[in-house]
């Protein structure tokens, strides 16, 4: 995470002149001095990146370029729409990726299996906005049945805005969740299927059919549980990817998330919201990571201390 | 009790279809041991997944009789057939390691198994298992019953894998080499159980295995098989000791005797191409070029070798693992020293500082009266590196199957400067093929198109293009059938008396370090066990160590020819 | 006799057996020639504005009412033909995927090969800059370099040098996969006596690396670089519908859908969904590819 934080500082301190932005052609050399003074962009460079850092963890993320306004606030009022996208996203990729991936895996000459494995095949090939398209196109635009921008009604709880609550919330965040959560879903249901494929020709599972185990115990009790193993691992990695494709469907969708935000950043260059973004982003990351190792012992006997 | 009769089962290839075993014949009766013996490809695995239904996918029976008791195997569905498994039929495999479920507690795996054959409460289930691994020698069942395998050592979990095969009282136990991952001494039990078992139990084992010695120790009849045919069938002694098929009496001059050392294995012919003929004079003249009359010995003093043992926990350092403790061995200059352990001994540990791939923690090494460096202080271009050459045990990976045998063996000429010239270099690798016993062909060939046996001599072939003194020969046999293995050790016998080649033979089988050295040492845990002349160790073993390895390794009992 | 050539490779026969891997080829082969031979192939080209006009604009493909036989897929509002866009499109798209692989194949396996060599600090030092590099998912990557790149230069030179920013930035986001991959192969290999027989003989370590080892682990890396096509396209496709990529005056596959978009709700379908499909139809190919060669090299999975 220190990387990144350097990283994303880094951007700060070298990528084009921040006053420069901020202040437009008409302002004196003497003010631009003045406020370069002011922001302490004369200190050393170690010495800026230690307030940085300071700042980040007092929750002091600097102000916007473009907007002038705090990128804390900034950020914050838009984390609620990405994630509620991202999380139903991965619900859904795994409720639909793991049983396909299991049943493709166990039945792998049937028809259905042949269908399903091309059908995951296009998936994945076709880029994530061109699905959104297809989707508004279809079921905004032809039947109307969905809005195919914004968040539609949401609900303040706390300071969180959520979609969860309404009914229209619901209706406008099928769409761009299925967008990003196919993309996932075919990615999931590949890798469950090749690791099962791996486990039922192991020797535990060829010893458990010698003595007879019901092949549908077989089937969970020995082969799924083995192969959920690495399959979470994988899983974790791939939130960090359903976090930068929802960048790719808030744009389609005109989603309000961090992601069109960070969008909007990079056209503008606005240095500190991409910082910002940058370290929220491998934060989550960590997280994610964190959560994985802990599963992956609580799952795995192999990995607990004796 | 199990009959079969003129079994054959196919696989189909994009070649059409292969005959992977034909006109098979076999009966086991209750409580009878019957070993299944062949070298590999014999079809004798196949033999035992055609009787369970696990015959490996596209494989199919094309025809026989299976019959258990009065039920007709072939005839039953699906559903029946995977009733019986288990049921009345049980099979156990080699690796206990990787035959349980690594994320279930033993407890669990015993109770399911017995809960999918008969109608039995939790507990009542849970109760026969903890006996069950009670009769089979595991103590403090009732506390470990709850524990995963890997909690368990190699022993004790072949254990485990036989209390799941028994725990619902089949009729007849396929067990396909169950001993062959296990040392000695855990072997030894093992075999034992498997006898009491079939003695108290009436059990039928049908016993899949290539090693001799076991089949002599413990089974009652035998059938011997040979590229998917039946070659002998009969009592054990009868079939050992006076085999009558060319095959079978063949089989049995190979096999390395444990109480006395011969001179060459008698062998029926040589397996392929041109014998040592004029082709491999060049060679032998080479080799007998520069220091052959210099006869070069090893010396290890005290070397120590410590490891860092894999980390548990975040606070406390991992504990230190001694792979070798203060060794002192040495190699008498144009001798044969056999070096002897079992798996974890150390034996490899101490190949790879004698060539340099770790460095010793501790110790000195000699190599012709110079001092040998060790580790990173070996630099690539020191003498030693063409000095020491190593022939490794596994043939299928010691060779770049992506090369062509000719290129890897021209490698040690022009990397250690000894032929400039590459039309002499071919030559001289032409001729050492034919040196080792293989046919001209063979240098435009890639190494898959190689059998095992062929392998290891291209190995050794490229061992002795490097004009080395001192040979270390990790297992070279162990990967090879018993009559591949005669050819390969006959080889090495041949080349070693005409070139006067040091030799550091390590094995883990006692057999075949008789017949190959001069003297022995004894490797366990890291510790030299005991040392000395061959014919001493073996006829006066001092250490206790030496004396269990001794008397518990599987033999035929000499009386029997 | 053809049969019997066939046979001997098992890659060849498995092949030959496959349907989709036939289409799947044929249909990239010939998108492959088209998009390379573009300048000559195409009708017009779109770059240069005096090739065409608006008078042409918004016509639909030929075989709609108002359809012109000298633009038969229709033309954009522009004046474009749809043809020749398409055609140079792909021709971008191609070119800035493919350099794109090559430049993460190179670096990838390179770093991959070395870190399984070498192993301990150095393995540790790269494995750690791959991590923070999975940290960022690809599209952010691509974006940040974007970003920076936008940044640093002037916007002169921002335009000319738009295709190996583009490409510099898939690569980046490219590598890890690949040298994941040759690391974890090669860490399999060090373990083989093919290698510490060669080691043991004093061999230096490039040649160790490179003659012995990179033979033996091209399966898997195969699978990668095709794969790693597939997305670089898609990577670049991404982009240039984000407005960040190719922009309109040289346009990518990507560009193209992002102009169509603003036809989406009228009438003229045929600017969207046209580049869409020959995208989609480019992309699945490959894929078809690659999940064909994963086979090959796993017979397990068959």
């Amino acid at each position: 995470m220190l990387a990144v934080a350097f990283l994303a500082f880094s951007l700060f301190r070298f990528v084009g002149d921040p006053i420069t932005q901020m202040t437009g052609v008409e302002t004196s050399v003497e003010d631009q001095e003045r406020l370069r003074e002011e922001l302490g962009l004369n200190d050393p460079f170690a010495f800026q990146f230690l307030r940085f850092s300071g700042d980040m963890i007092q929750g002091d993320f600097g102000f916007s370029y473009r907007t002038r306004q705090p990128v804390a606030e900034m950020i914050a009022s838009r984390v609620p729409a990405t994630l509620e996208l991202g999380v139903v996203a991965l619900l859904i990729s795994l409720a639909v990726g793991i049983p396909f991936g299991v049943y493709t895996a166990l039945r792998p000459r049937g028809i259905l299996t042949q269908t399903i494995l091309l059908t995951s095949l296009v998936g994945v090939s076709v880029p994530t906005f061109v699905i959104g398209i297809i989707l508004i196109f279809l079921f905004g635009v032809q039947l109307g049945w969905l809005p195919t921008f914004g968040r539609g009604g949401t609900v303040q709880i706390g300071g969180w805005e959520s979609s969860f609550f309404t009914i229209d919330g619901w209706r406008a965040l099928i769409l761009p969740a299925f967008t990003l959560g196919v993309y996932q879903l075919t990615l999931t249901m590949r890798l469950v299927r090749a690791e099962m494929m791996e486990v039922m020709r192991s020797d535990y599972i060829r010893f458990a059919t010698a003595r007879g185990v019901p092949m549908g115990r077989l089937y969970f009790r020995h082969a799924l549980a083995n192969t959920m193993v690495p399959v979470i691992t994988i899983i974790g990695l791939q939130f960090g990817g359903v976090i930068a494709f929802s960048i790719v469907t808030e744009s389609v969708f005109q989603w309000p998330g961090m992601g069109l935000l960070f969008l909007e950043s990079i056209r503008f260059v606005d240095i500190p919201v991409m910082g910002v973004y940058l370290v929220v982003i491998a934060f989550f990351f960590v997280l994610v990571n964190l959560i994985v190792d802990l599963l992956y012992v609580a799952i795995d006997p192999r990995l607990r201390v004796k | 009790m199990l009959t079969i009769k003129d079994l054959a089962v196919r696989f189909p290839t994009r070649f059409g279809d292969v005959v992977a075993i034909e006109d098979v014949d076999m009966t086991i009766a209750p409580g009878e041991i019957h070993g299944l013996v062949g070298e590999s490809g014999a079809g004798k695995s196949t033999v035992g997944a055609a009787v369970i239904g696990l015959l490996p996918a596209p494989g199919f029976v094309a025809q026989g009789e299976l019959t258990l008791g009065d039920t007709d195997l072939r005839a039953l569905d699906a559903r029946q057939a995977h009733e019986i498994r288990g049921d009345r039929i049980s099979m156990i495999f080699q690796d206990p390691q990787t035959s349980l479920n690594p994320l279930m507690t033993v407890e669990d795996q015993l109770v399911e198994t017995i809960q999918a054959h008969s109608d039995v409460s939790y507990a009542d289930a849970h109760k026969r298992a903890v006996d069950l691994l009670e009769e089979i020698g595991i103590k403090d069942a009732a506390a470990r019953v709850k524990a995963y395998p890997h909690q368990f050592s190699g022993g004790m979990r072949q254990r485990v894998v036989i209390a799941l095969a028994l725990c619902t009282d089949p009729e007849l136990i396929i067990a396909d080499e169950p001993t062959t991952a296990l040392d000695v001494a855990v072997q030894s039990q093992v075999l034992d159980l498997i006898r009491h078992l079939a003695d108290s139990r009436k059990i039928g084992f049908m016993l899949i295995t290539h090693d001799i010695g076991v089949i002599a120790q413990v089974a009652d009849r035998v059938t011997v098989m040979r590229r998917g045919r039946v070659v002998e069938t009969g009592q054990t002694r009868q079939v050992l000791g006076n085999p009558q098929h060319p095959y079978t009496i063949g089989l049995m001059d190979a096999v390395p005797p444990l109480d006395h050392k011969i001179d060459r294995f008698r062998l029926p012919e040589e397996e392929s191409g041109s014998p040592k003929g004029a082709d491999g004079r060049d060679a032998e003249r080479w080799l007998l070029e520069g220091q052959a009359h210099e006869l070069t010995g090893l010396e290890v003093a005290n070397l120590t070798m410590k490891f860092r043992g894999p980390r548990t926990s975040i606070w406390r350092k991992p504990d230190q693992f001694t792979a070798l403790d203060d060794i002192s061995l040495a190699v008498r200059p144009g001798r044969v020293l056999g070096l002897v352990g079992e798996s974890g001994s150390g034996k490899s540990t101490l190949a790879k500082v004698l060539t340099g791939l770790l460095q010793p923690t501790g110790g000195q090494m000699q190599l012709g009266g110079k001092e040998l460096p060790g580790g990173r202080a070996r630099g690539r271009l020191h003498p030693s590196r063409q000095l020491i050459q190593m022939v490794f045990q596994d043939p299928y990976s010691s060779l770049n199957s992506r090369h062509r045998v000719g290129y890897i063996l021209a490698e040690p000429l022009w990397l250690y400067g000894l032929e400039k010239d590459p039309d002499r270099r071919r030559q001289l690798v032409a001729s050492m093929i034919a040196l080792v016993g293989l046919s001209p062909e063979t240098i435009d060939k890639y190494p898959h198109q190689f059998s095992g046996g062929q392998r290891q001599r291209i190995a050794v072939a490229r061992a002795l293009l490097a004009r080395p003194r001192f040979l270390i020969c990790d297992e070279p046999t162990s990967a090879l059938d018993v009559s591949v293995q005669a050819q390969v050790l006959n080889l090495l016998k041949d080349l070693q008396a005409a070139f006067g080649l040091t030799i550091l033979f390590i094995t883990h089988n006692l057999s075949v370090a008789r017949q190959m050295s001069d003297d022995i040492a004894v490797l366990r845990n890291g510790k030299i066990e005991e040392k000395g002349p061959t014919e001493d160790v073996f006829n006066n073993p001092a250490a206790d160590y030496t004396k269990t390895l001794l008397k518990l390794t599987p033999v035929m009992p000499g009386d029997w020819r | 006799m053809m049969m019997e050539f066939i046979r001997r490779y098992e890659g060849l026969w498995l092949f030959s057996r496959s349907p989709a891997a036939i289409v799947a080829a044929i249909a990239a082969i010939l998108i492959a020639v088209g998009a390379a031979f573009a300048p000559w192939i195409a009708p017009i080209n779109p770059y240069d504005l005096s090739s065409f006009s608006l008078f042409d604009g918004l016509l639909p493909p030929v075989w709609q009412d108002g359809g012109n036989p000298a633009f038969l897929l229709g033309t954009d509002d522009q004046g474009r033909d749809m043809i020749s866009s398409i055609l140079y499109g792909a021709r971008l798209s191609l070119i800035i995927g493919l350099a794109a692989m090559v430049i993460a194949t190179v670096m990838g396996v390179g770093l991959g090969l070395a870190a399984g060599y070498y192993g301990g600090r150095f393995d540790a030092i790269v494995m750690r800059i791959a991590d923070i590099q999975l940290a960022l998912p690809a599209i952010l990557t691509a974006l940040l370099i974007d970003g920076i790149a936008r940044g640093i230069l002037p916007p002169e030179i921002q335009q000319n040098l738009r295709v190996t920013v583009l490409t510099l930035a898939i690569a980046l986001s490219l590598w890890v996969n690949f040298a994941r991959t040759a690391r974890a192969s090669t860490f399999v290999q060090m373990n083989k006596e093919y290698v510490q027989a060669a080691i043991i003989m004093g061999q230096r370590p490039v040649r160790v690396m490179f003659v012995h080892i990179l033979p033996n682990i091209l399966g898997p890396l195969l699978v990668i670089m095709t794969v790693d096509l597939a997305s670089a396209i898609l990577l670049e496709a991404t982009l240039s519908f984000l407005g960040i990529g190719l922009p309109a005056d040289s346009p990518s596959l990507g560009t193209l859908i992002r102009i169509g978009m603003q036809f989406l709700l009228s009438g003229e379908w045929w600017i969207l969904w046209i580049p869409t499909l020959f995208l989609v139809a480019l992309v699945v190919s490959i894929n078809i590819l690659g999940d064909f060669l994963r086979d090959v090299f796993n017979p397990r999975l068959r």
